[in-house]
């Protein structure tokens, strides 16, 4: 047996100390455990807000593009030189030239294959198409002079941004001397200047940044979405109202239960495995179309779908039931006619919140192949297509700095479309959704 | 006929199949003066002949398009000419592919090889009788539904009865669907895994510290079987979620506490949404903010420091996952705190413990169960997180435990070889579906586990 040790005497003065100088430890613990979680808030709010801003600064650059100002003569021995006028003859017009003509007209000093060259990079290649789509739309505009604001190439926009630094021997990055000066002459006559990216709203996918757009990813979510929402909405309401309202308890509906649990949880991915092996490979439905797109996300948000409508049948109190019941309703005229509008707004609340995770989706669509390079907007439900997230992951990967700012830009456009999706959620739950 | 052309006329005569039905119900007890006659109202006979007509030529509909392709493209091969039919199966892939181009317009049709063009040709020719076929199928089985039906109407039908049968069939077949996806995962997955598992010894692709899934373009080529040992891949996944679960658990578990406990409700109301704002990103966006932001920066504090920080280093992409699974833990976390009654939190009081003292002995301790479920699920989460590595984490498949050097991931490696065109047969392709295998089951594991967790070791309070 160990001896206990001798209880030391102390005096009042003695414990009182003891007792404060505990309390101050344990004070400072607590400040301490307090700071703790304010820094924990703090860091996560900080990121959210650090990520936004870098996104804008990046991405705010890309809704204006450098234009180049130019008076264009559209000669008819150039465009139509037979006189035909025929759409065909139109289109197959040298329009390049006619820009070389109408920059050569601007900078008569500029002599030389070299220098003709250079001073044809300043303009986007994609320029001559917008000319040839100006002249097809309207052909009386053949033999006229107009002014027009061609778009100029991925360097001079990047320049005009501020985004490559000048070189003290009069370069910047790929662009010469000779370049330089003819760009300080057009911003001085005001011939050069940024402004709205209309390209970017209305033009599918390309190599060059300055002619690359979102419209084609834009309308290829928008064809997918659409789809997946026609499929998801009624399946999953109609497996809610089941499990819900008719599916007596037993083993048969736990599994159903458990496995709707379950696939919530499965990672996006492996859905994505899924729609390759059975919609492609075993079907052979067409690759990179938004048909199968919109079959893997339904898949995916049905687990969201259900658990949300079943939420929103839980909440509709069980007196309107009996109320109906005892009026001499069926079940189902008692589901379709009372219970099921009450709990609409709580259902396409879930279905909104679905839809919007739906939308950001990318993993299971690099599995199916819409991650194809698409410069055609697509048309149709089995056009292939690409969707908003997959171009961001696209365009993230290109070496050229100008996909940067067009890569945040589209992602704004992204976070757009997920803000307003989540302002209507929000909007029906506060509206519309009643409390019992 | 467009399959487009046929549901359309599908519907029109669904239409006219109920108003014919209605107008039997009502001509059967003469008119709407001896409606009190009939079982049940009106348009339930409607409803009824309209279900009949639409239903079975759905389902066949249906069967037909999801068969259609494939047995009208065996039809063709095997009347290809003998030199073409003969070709290994991915070459004959390839010829099949130039066929259906031509057919889809993709190609025009002069500039295509003859053969390929009378192949071309016997598909479109094949698939407009089909087509013709199905259309003359859908309307016969549409129209001997309304007859059968229309025949059958009478006051002591129950129509109703019948409808909503039909009605609650439907809504079974709908919640079968997620059982069904199930399935299919299970089985697309483990059917392929299986055929890689042929290939590939089991033990080599779970045990192997080798990995390289370069396939043979010729026969000969050095290295031509590649080697698939997915160590690398399941340690770079793990460190990777173990960075991510260093940085998401105690920001979230902390400001759950701090939201829960200590923060005043206008504030709190405020920065709950803010931080849930995290959950709502999609995640390519966290993978473009950790490639082209997170990492560089990464680089460049390393060189300060003197570190040599690889460009797609596993640390970034960790960092932003952990980021990204934040609210996760915070939310779920949050909930459990504010499960636990006040009665607890007021004895401690009672006792003199102050607010931390509280907390981490009573509150955290009565909420672990939910806690520690929270962790398990954003863990199988952060394993199967794939945009963020893919675009950060990069394709390197180092063995290796320094942080700062270029790892791959399951999911990673998944995308790598399954994006571009394959066949479906090289053991690259299949080698995806092994890892998927293997991150399914690992995430369903932990799904179960946590769900287990909860349950059993609740406090119930009341």
């Amino acid at each position: 047996m160990s001896e206990r040790p001798a209880v030391t005497a102390r005096t009042p003065q003695q414990t009182q100390e003891r007792v404060a100088q505990s309390l101050r430890r344990r004070y400072r613990a607590e400040r301490r455990f307090r700071f703790y979680g304010m820094l924990a808030v703090f860091l996560g709010i900080a990121f959210v807000v650090f990520l936004f801003v870098t996104l804008f600064v990046q991405g705010a650059s890309a809704f204006r593009q450098a234009y180049v100002k130019v008076d264009v003569h559209y000669d008819p021995a150039m465009i139509d030189p037979a006189g035909t006028r025929k759409p065909e003859d139109i289109a197959a017009a040298n329009y390049q030239a006619l820009i070389r003509v109408a920059l050569q007209k601007r900078f008569p000093q500029v002599e030389g294959r070299q220098a003709t060259r250079e001073l044809m990079r300043l303009v986007s290649s994609g320029a001559a198409y917008d000319l040839r789509d100006r002249v097809m739309s309207s052909p009386s505009l053949i033999g006229r002079d107009e002014t027009v604001w061609l778009l100029a190439s991925a360097e001079v926009d990047q320049l005009l941004k501020g985004k490559v630094p000048r070189q003290p021997n009069g370069r910047s990055g790929a662009l010469s001397a000779r370049q330089m000066d003819w760009i300080g002459q057009l911003t001085a006559s005001d011939a050069l200047e940024l402004r709205f990216n209309r390209t970017f709203f209305t033009h599918g996918d390309s190599r060059d940044p300055e002619q690359a757009g979102v419209w084609g990813a834009v309308m290829g979510s928008i064809f997918t979405l659409t789809l997946t929402l026609l499929l998801s909405f009624p399946i999953g309401a109609a497996a809610a109202i089941y499990l819900e309202e008719f599916a007596s308890r037993n083993r048969w509906t736990d599994l159903i239960e458990v496995n709707i649990n379950n696939l919530a949880a499965v990672p996006s991915i492996v859905f994505g495995l899924l729609g390759l092996a059975v919609f492609i490979g075993f079907f052979g439905l067409p690759r990179s179309a938004p048909v199968v797109g919109a079959f893997v996300l339904t898949l995916l948000t049905l687990p969201t779908i259900i658990i949300a409508s079943r939420a929103a049948l839980k909440g509709v109190p069980p007196s309107i039931r009996e109320a109906a019941l005892g009026m001499g309703a069926s079940k189902i005229q008692m589901v379709v006619h009372h219970v099921l509008p009450l709990a609409m707004p709580g259902m396409l609340t879930g279905t909104i919140i679905g839809m919007a995770r739906a939308l950001g989706e990318t993993a299971p669509l690099l599995m199916i192949g819409m991650v194809a390079f698409i410069v055609d907007v697509p048309k149709g439900f089995t056009d292939p297509a690409t969707v908003l997230p997959v171009q961001v992951f696209l365009w993230s990967d290109s070496p050229e700095r100008a996909f940067v700012e067009r890569t945040s830009g589209a992602i704004i456009v992204l976070l757009a479309f997920l803000v307003v999706m989540n302002a209507a959620a929000v909007i029906l739950r506060n509206r519309f959704e009643r409390r019992w | 006929m467009t399959p487009a052309a046929i549901l359309v006329v599908l519907v029109g005569l669904t239409l006219v199949a109920y108003t014919v039905g209605k107008h039997r119900a009502l001509a059967v007890v003469g008119g709407s003066r001896g409606i009190r006659n009939l079982h049940s109202l009106p348009s339930y006979y409607g409803a009824l002949t309209a279900l009949w007509c639409a239903v079975p030529a759905l389902i066949v509909f249906a069967l037909w398009m999801a068969f259609q392709d494939g047995i009208i493209t065996a039809l063709v091969v095997s009347h290809l000419p003998p030199d073409l039919r003969n070709l290994t199966p991915s070459q004959l892939g390839l010829a099949l592919n130039d066929v259906r181009n031509v057919v889809a317009g993709n190609v025009p049709f002069d500039a295509a090889r003859p053969e390929i063009q009378a192949a071309a040709t016997e598909y479109m020719s094949l698939r407009e009788t089909s087509r013709l076929a199905l259309a003359g199928l859908v309307v016969a089985l549409g129209v001997v539904g309304i007859v059968v039906v229309r025949a059958k109407i009478s006051a002591s039908l129950r129509a109703r009865n019948a409808v909503e049968k039909m009605v609650e069939w439907a809504l079974i077949a709908c919640s079968l669907i997620a059982v069904l996806t199930t399935v299919g995962i299970i089985a697309s997955v483990a059917f392929e895994a299986a055929r890689f598992f042929s290939k590939v010894p089991w033990y080599e692709f779970l045990f192997g510290l080798h990995w390289s899934p370069q396939t043979a373009i010729r026969a000969d080529q050095v290295g031509a079987s590649g080697s698939f040992g997915a160590v690398p891949l399941f340690w770079g996944t793990i460190m990777i979620s173990g960075i991510a679960m260093l940085i998401a658990v105690p920001i979230g578990l902390f400001s759950a506490i701090y939201l829960a406990e200590y923060a005043h409700r206008r504030f709190r109301a405020w920065t709950k949404p803010f931080l849930e704002v995290l959950a709502g990103i999609p995640t390519v966006v966290y993978g473009f903010f950790a490639a082209l932001t997170v990492a560089p920066a990464l680089r460049g504090w390393g060189t300060v420091f003197g570190l040599d920080v690889a460009s797609e280093s596993a640390l970034a992409a960790g960092l932003v996952m952990g980021i990204m699974i934040v609210p996760f833990v915070s939310s779920l976390a949050d909930d459990m705190i504010t499960a636990v009654p006040q009665s607890l939190r007021d004895g401690a009081y009672a006792l003199g413990a102050t607010k931390s003292e509280t907390i981490k002995h009573v509150v955290i301790r009565a909420a672990l169960p939910g806690i520690v479920g929270g962790v398990l699920l954003a863990i199988s989460r952060a394993v199967g997180e794939t945009m963020i590595v893919v675009m950060a984490a990069g394709l390197a498949a180092n063995l290796t435990a320094n942080p700062f050097e270029a790892v791959t991931t399951v999911t990673v490696q998944i995308v790598s070889l399954l994006v571009g065109d394959q066949e479906f047969d090289s053991a690259r392709t299949l080698a995806a579906f092994a890892l998927g295998l293997v991150l399914f089951l690992v995430t369903l594991g932990l799904n179960v586990l946590a769900l287990h967790i909860v349950k059993r070791y609740r406090e119930q309070y009341e």
